[in-house]
């Protein structure tokens, strides 16, 4: 009865309601189990958020970076790339919430701004990870044979060579910018996604209503689309959460080195970076945007944490 | 285990020539002519003239066919010939010899950081009796994991060095100047760690052969460093061995960050000039990392396990 009120934060647990039900509809399932809980969850929910400040202090968090990207304007009035050089290197005040740079911009309306690029690169190479690594892993794991040792012997290889450094290489041939740290990064989240695909798809792959759509003649491709992908989807998409967080990091490690975005455009690796001129006078230039991002990172895996199934796991 | 070796050996083998060959189609194969690009040094590519981008492609065999060029660099390289640095012509090779030693050293520190603190972390959360201690340091990791390594280098100076002095800030002189450093490019290592340890000491300690030692009269020191530690000591040890690849990776943005010089330092300068044969090399080098870390991993395992042979398929490890 617990388990099946707590909300799960959408997460599809799509082997076991299918596999129950293989003629169904996956969305049809999880209404029915709700229907007769339906009264007692207001209740339980308020309970299950308020024994979990963390999760909510990240769900906000992420609202608030979300509003950033968005609409900038509103978390900010200033223009982050105003300068004012009678404002420069100011502390923290109420005008100046994280203080003024070298030039006299506000530092808190770039580190707004600068999250526009930094989620654009992160999303863009989660994006990448996930759809090349996913027909990657559906290709080898339904296909079989010649196709899935190739496939999977390059996972290997990808995943012996350290993630920084083939981003390194790749940032090197694509040039920098936004854009080719976004596919740099992403390529090396591919051969996670490529394992986890196929290990889904080899399960499902035996399932009865694998069998039944190719017994009545559907060619390979639309059963690897209609019947196999839906039902693979969900530890792909709660991988692609895991590895939101980690994605971050390296997006803003590469733009801290250098090879993001140029200046003036605000990122928030490089903001770290144009801080370190000051580090023994303007303690914020650095600080600050640091903690914004290690906060940001520090909620997404929160929040993937809980789409893992902890938060239910623990209530057991 | 002559087998064995020979098995791994050639795992090995297979792992650097396509390490060497994803590295050569991610430089050589992807839109961006590569003369071009090293003739720009990481500048304007509109400022090279013609002339300039035929005389360094003629240099770099870069008008031969694709498939001649892959078969002359990879046989130079099996000889130990990556080429040579396009910025400052020196053999790559050499290049990271000179710069080898001061990264050793801190990936080396890094490492023992990294296996104490985390270690330390796990072992007192599965020691102590208080439920908040246990879960306040069970917490730890995940602020570890989040933190980006170049802020926490730039925040520990800040502090340490600029505050209270008591760590030199940049350079690589002397073991003051490697504390910090080496704490840096430890914490997410450690913190990895810790999360590993805790989850198999945790599984351990709820096996029934500890029971058994309590009932035989073994204390909770006996019964955790003698008992639980060692049979849970294999993930964390496997951890470390695909770790090292990530600290050497790590070195650039912390060698960055501290001004040390080192592969990292030569990395980073080698991307923002676009050298592409020096690029390889360090790829290849990471290459080489993971594949000696992941070997002596296998062979301490049977050691701590004797369930583990070498000669089975249980150990071989996705090399």
């Amino acid at each position: 009865m617990t388990e099946l009120s707590i909300p799960d934060a959408g997460t599809p647990r799509p082997g076991e309601d299918v596999q129950a039900d293989p003629g169904a509809a996956a969305s049809t399932a999880p209404a029915q189990e709700d229907a007769p809980s339906r009264t007692g969850r207001g209740v339980r929910s308020a309970g299950f958020w308020l024994r979990r400040p963390g999760l909510v202090a990240s769900l906000l968090l992420l609202a608030a970076v979300l509003l950033a990207v968005f609409l900038p304007g509103l978390l900010a009035s200033r223009d982050p790339l105003a300068a004012a050089p009678r404002d420069k290197l100011q502390a923290p005040s109420a005008g100046h919430p994280f203080g003024t740079d070298e030039l006299g911009r506000d530092l808190f309306a770039r580190v707004v701004h600068g999250s526009l690029l930094t989620l654009q690169a992160t999303v863009l190479a989660v994006l990448v990870g996930l759809v090349v690594g996913s027909l990657a892993g559906l290709l080898a794991g339904y296909r079989g044979g010649v196709v899935d040792d190739a496939l999977m012997r390059l996972t290997d290889v990808l995943l012996a060579i350290p993630g920084l450094l083939l981003s390194l290489a790749l940032v090197t041939a694509l040039g920098f910018g936004t854009v080719q740290v976004a596919l740099a990064v992403g390529v090396t989240s591919v051969s996670t996604f490529a394992r986890i695909m196929r290990a889904e798809v080899l399960k499902i792959g035996v399932s009865g209503y694998v069998e039944a759509a190719r017994a009545s003649g559907t060619r390979w491709p639309s059963v690897l689309l209609c019947h196999v992908l839906p039902n693979a989807a969900g530890p792909v998409l709660v991988y692609a959460a895991v590895d939101f967080g980690a994605v971050v990091l390296q997006v803003s490690s590469l733009s801290f080195l250098g090879y993001g975005a140029q200046p003036p455009a605000p990122e928030w690796g490089s903001l770290v970076s144009d801080g370190r001129n000051y580090l023994a006078t303007a303690w914020w230039l650095t600080t600050l945007p640091g903690l914004v991002i290690a906060a940001t990172v520090l909620a997404a895996n929160r929040i993937a944490r809980a789409l893992d199934g902890e938060d239910t796991e623990e209530t057991r | 285990m002559r087998n064995y070796l020979l098995r791994r050996l050639f795992q090995a083998v297979f792992v650097l020539w396509a390490a060497y060959t994803v590295s050569f189609g991610v430089l050589y194969l992807l839109p961006g002519d590569p003369a071009t690009i090293m003739a720009a040094g990481g500048g304007d590519a509109s400022t090279v003239t013609r002339e300039q981008t035929d005389a360094l492609r003629h240099q770099y065999g870069l008008d031969q066919p694709l498939a001649q060029q892959y078969g002359t660099r990879l046989l130079h390289a099996l000889h130990g010939d990556l080429g040579r640095s396009v910025q400052s012509g020196t053999p790559v090779t050499r290049l990271i010899a000179q710069a080898l030693p001061t990264t050793l050293q801190l990936a080396a520190a890094a490492l023992l950081v990294a296996v104490v603190l985390g270690g330390a972390l796990a072992l007192l959360a599965s020691w102590t009796r208080s439920g908040p201690l246990r879960r306040l340091l069970l917490s730890l990791p995940a602020a570890g994991v989040s933190a980006p390594t170049f802020w926490v280098g730039l925040v520990l100076v800040q502090l340490l060095s600029f505050r209270w002095r008591v760590f030199p800030a940049f350079g690589d002189e002397g073991f003051d100047s490697l504390v910090l450093p080496s704490v840096t490019l430890a914490l997410p290592g450690a913190a990895l760690i810790a999360q590993v340890l805790a989850r198999s000491l945790r599984t351990a300690l709820a096996e029934p052969y500890i029971q058994t030692a309590l009932a035989k009269g073994a204390g909770r020191a006996r019964v955790l460093f003698g008992h639980a530690l060692r049979n849970a000591s294999i993930p964390a040890l496997t951890l470390v061995g695909v770790m090292t690849g990530n600290v050497l990776a790590g070195a650039v943005v912390v060698e960055t960050v501290f001004a040390r010089a080192g592969i990292g330092r030569e990395t980073a300068a080698a991307v923002t000039v676009q050298d592409i044969p020096v690029v390889q090399g360090v790829v290849v080098l990471g290459a080489v990392a993971f594949v000696l870390t992941t070997l002596a991993v296998d062979l301490i395992h049977p050691l701590l396990d004797p369930r583990i042979t070498t000669t089975t398929d249980r150990t071989a490890v996705a090399a």
